[in-house]
């Protein structure tokens, strides 16, 4: 049970938190267009767009949370960990993979 | 810069497909023999910090915004290869749980956000570092000018697509996006540059995986 060296701290525990943190920034973010949907506007071609075939936490807000805020930030807090989930994932993966 | 459905045509849509599937599938076999201890946790915080980071749209002049995309800041620290399968990730999720980008877009703004700007993130980030005798000062000149030069490069393949769909004349196209992203790349060299200062003054040995 090597308990006390898995508790240690380690570098990407703070990359993690500062993901993290990042995401709980996410509601100061601009609400402006992007390059792409600006030049869309501009340019007269954002009614090409479809709508998604389906929605799960569209526009990165959870849906049913009153506070839009709060619901983006559970959405970038969600998004965050899967992907961290993901990465790390698919690299064990590989490793094993590569070993075999 | 995620291309919703309706904007590209399908065979354009589907050409993207197949080149971020081949490249994918290529990905896999080139990293899976370099795979390193250390990479496991770095692809995971890295795929985690570009989800987080792209959310945080910052204004850029006009009205406009821009955010991170983080493929050059990924192939420096973990390659081209093992920088498009982070990429491939964090996009699969955006346009699957988020809505962010179309499900029938997916393959082509692999190409754009992944495949492009994390080779030519990662060779003129070589090529740019190994100028200045100094290793900070190549580090940081070259992952910023890399970095911004990749988002310009993300828009010109996202404009040639728009173009050959038929969507938008290249001669439109072209200048608009580019354009507009030169100014949004600023901070994508701001941000990349300054990630690996903090990464250089932490730990200095992340930057040294992919060579080995």
């Amino acid at each position: 049970m090597e308990v006390k060296s898995e508790m240690k701290f380690k570098w990407w525990h703070g990359a993690l938190i500062l993901a993290l943190l990042l995401a709980i920034l996410s509601p100061l973010a601009s609400s402006s267009p992007d390059g792409l949907e600006k030049v869309a506007e501009d340019k007269g071609f954002i009614s090409t767009a479809l709508e998604p075939f389906f929605e799960i936490v569209p526009d990165y807000v959870i849906p049913g949370v009153p506070n839009e805020a709060v619901a983006t930030i559970l959405a970038g807090i969600m998004g965050t960990l899967i992907l961290f989930g993901i990465g790390y994932g698919l690299a064990k993966l590989l490793r094993a993979r590569g070993e075999a | 810069m995620h291309i919703p459905d309706g904007f590209i045509s399908m065979p354009v849509a589907a050409v993207g497909i197949a080149l971020a599937a081949g490249s994918v599938a290529y990905a896999v076999k080139a990293t899976n023999k370099k795979m390193g201890e250390k990479q496991i946790p770095l692809m995971g915080v890295l795929a985690a910090f570009i989800f987080a980071a792209q959310m945080l749209n910052f204004p850029v002049a006009g009205g406009t915004s821009g955010h991170l995309i983080g493929a050059a800041l990924a192939a420096i620290l973990l390659g081209p290869w093992s920088g498009v399968l982070v990429m491939t990730c964090v996009l699969i999720v955006q346009s699957l749980v988020f809505q962010d980008g179309g499900l029938l877009a997916l393959g082509a703004n692999i190409f754009n956000m992944g495949i492009v700007p994390c080779f030519v993130g990662y060779y003129l980030y070589r090529g740019i570092a190994s100028l200045f005798p100094k290793r900070k000062l190549g580090v940081m000149v070259g992952s910023g000018l890399a970095a911004w030069f990749t988002v310009v490069m993300a828009s010109v393949a996202c404009a040639v697509e728009l173009a050959i769909s038929g969507t938008v004349p290249l001669r439109v196209a072209l200048p608009a996006m580019a354009g507009v992203h030169a100014l949004i790349g600023i901070g994508e060299g701001l941000i990349t540059a300054a990630v690996l200062a903090l990464v250089l003054a932490t730990r200095a040995d992340l930057l040294e995986l992919q060579k080995a």
